[in-house]
């Protein structure tokens, strides 16, 4: 039942989007977080943070940073100290390419290679409110500024697998990302707005899931609802596609922990 | 003990009516069995009482209508300088408490 | 891929008529196809009542008048009262003519409040009225209540 109303309202937008050819190779004047899509009444629960569910979560982050940790003792907080000041504007650079592996890491891989590597502790899983948490926490400390990762040098084939993944074809409807997200974005699909694929709230409170979760889980949803194959959580594909998320959203506020749908 | 999040003022006047709200982590699972799902049996937290140097200012019973990671806020007359406590109980009797202090100079 | 083959104006009617028409036109003054309140509802309304008038005053129940997703929407409640130890409200009741338990739930205050004032956040299983009964120190009953359409999502993703 699900599986065929997804289908529908999908089809259904395919068929709206097929009837205007060429609006998809159009070039998007401009993205707009997903905030702007919200009710005021979501819109202030997002920004009071007496209210913002995600806090919980950022909270919880907060609580591990100042905890020792595995084999070596450590906590976060004995060797980058307090977050508010060491973390500030991470973030915002992240996913970066990891200069010893030369791999493509986004916040979570980095705050589990810091877990194996430094404290000699077991990797967070992913989507448990620990890694939830400290990522959330890490966020939190750049909210406000500008996404800005590194697209050039070792980043730039990340950059080029996500936007091909963004604009490729897939599933049982046969859609990519940027048929609905960039060439529909802002339009009304029943009674929600379609984005504009921007993630810079994540980790999110999300009402569908009465609960935190993150970019990846989201891009799993989104798999889902065009019947294709999902990526695991944390796998390369997501990881370039979230580089190529983050780096077309350059310049626009980092919003964790956003409040969305 | 859960992650829980209580917001009051620092600091308030005698008689100044002030505004408290907290949230606590807790899935609120309704137990209701949807046609052919398995379902979880229920878990709430059921209540929630708060008290305000030792006396009780306000308490609330939770159905499985109230959303998970429960929000609620209320209004308290500032008395004396004195922690606000919450006490929430689930129903596999968890208990989680969380205070802060509302001075009143 | 038949869904994405059917004539292009059919879908766009369909569209425009099935999944437009709710947003806009439920939004209007009254709603001809609300369902009418369940037994369950009224079978609570009435235990609470025990044989006494409720009466439409008195009560604000702030609901959004659309809700982007049922899991959680955000009401506030406020109550005439002066909130005194001889007068004052002793419980705020939330009850849904629709979900599957009528009672949302139960919020007992004392004068120490110095405001009859409730928030908090509930479930809506789906389009509904919901009501906001205070009872009085005094045994009393008023109430106020508020419709809230519950919007349907883009993708149900089950994600």
């Amino acid at each position: 039942m699900k599986g065929w109303r997804t289908g529908l309202a999908i089809g259904l937008a395919l068929a709206v989007w097929r009837s205007s050819p060429g609006l998809a190779e159009e070039a998007s004047p401009s993205l707009h977080p997903a905030t702007e899509y919200l009710s005021t009444g979501m819109k202030a629960e997002q920004a009071d943070l007496a209210r913002n569910r995600g806090m919980l979560w950022v909270d919880q982050g907060a609580a591990l940073w100042r905890q020792a940790q595995g084999v070596a003792g450590k906590a976060c907080a004995d060797c980058h100290g307090e977050a508010e000041a060491s973390m500030r504007g991470v973030a915002a650079r992240y996913p970066a390419v990891d200069a010893t592996s030369n791999r493509l890491l986004n916040l979570e891989g980095r705050i589990n290679q810091c877990r194996t590597t430094r404290q000699q502790a077991q990797a967070l899983a992913y989507e448990s409110n620990e890694l939830l948490g400290l990522t959330a926490f890490i966020a939190y400390q750049s909210r406000g500024l500008p996404v800005n990762v590194a697209t050039g040098g070792p980043a730039q084939p990340y950059v080029e697998a996500g936007r091909k993944l963004w604009n490729e074809r897939q599933g049982q409807l046969n859609l990519a990302c940027a048929q609905c997200h960039e060439a529909k974005a802002g339009h009304k699909l029943r009674g929600d707005t379609i984005s504009s694929g921007v993630g810079t709230g994540y980790p999110v409170y999300r009402l569908e899931w009465q609960g935190m979760g993150s970019l990846h889980r989201r891009l799993r949803a989104c798999q889902l609802g065009v019947r294709a194959i999902q990526f695991d959580q944390g796998a390369p594909e997501y990881l370039a596609l979230e580089l190529y998320l983050a780096s077309r959203a350059a310049g626009l506020p980092i919003e964790t922990p956003a409040l969305r749908r | 003990m859960r992650p829980a999040r209580i917001v009051v003022p620092e600091t308030a006047k005698v008689g100044e009516i002030v505004e408290i709200k907290a949230l606590i982590q807790h899935p609120m699972v309704t137990g209701h069995t949807a046609a052919g799902a398995n379902t979880e049996p229920r878990d709430i937290i059921h209540t929630l009482t708060v008290t305000y140097d030792g006396a009780e200012i306000f308490r609330a019973d939770f159905m499985p209508g109230i959303a998970a990671n429960p929000y609620v806020a209320f209004t308290t007359v500032a008395t004396v300088t004195g922690d606000i406590v919450f006490t929430w109980t689930d129903d596999k009797s968890e208990v989680t408490t969380a205070a802060r202090t509302l001075r009143v100079p | 891929m038949t869904l994405v083959r059917v004539d292009r104006r059919q879908a766009l009617a369909t569209l425009a008529a099935s999944l437009l028409a709710p947003v806009t036109v439920r939004a209007a003054e009254s709603d001809p196809s609300m369902k009418p309140p369940s037994a369950l509802y009224l079978q609570a309304r009435t235990v609470l009542a025990n044989g006494r008038e409720i009466r439409t005053a008195r009560v604000t129940l702030d609901l959004p008048r659309l809700a982007e997703n049922g899991n959680s929407v955000t009401l506030k409640i406020d109550v005439a009262s002066p909130m005194t130890a001889a007068d004052h409200v002793r419980t705020i009741h939330i009850l849904s003519e629709q979900n599957p338990i009528a009672t949302i739930g139960r919020f007992h205050l004392t004068p120490r409040a110095g405001r009859a004032f409730v928030s908090t956040s509930v479930r809506l299983a789906t389009t509904q009225n919901v009501h906001a009964i205070a009872e009085m120190s005094d045994g009393s009953l008023w109430e106020a209540q508020a419709e809230s359409v519950v919007l349907i999502a883009a993708c149900i993703d089950g994600g």
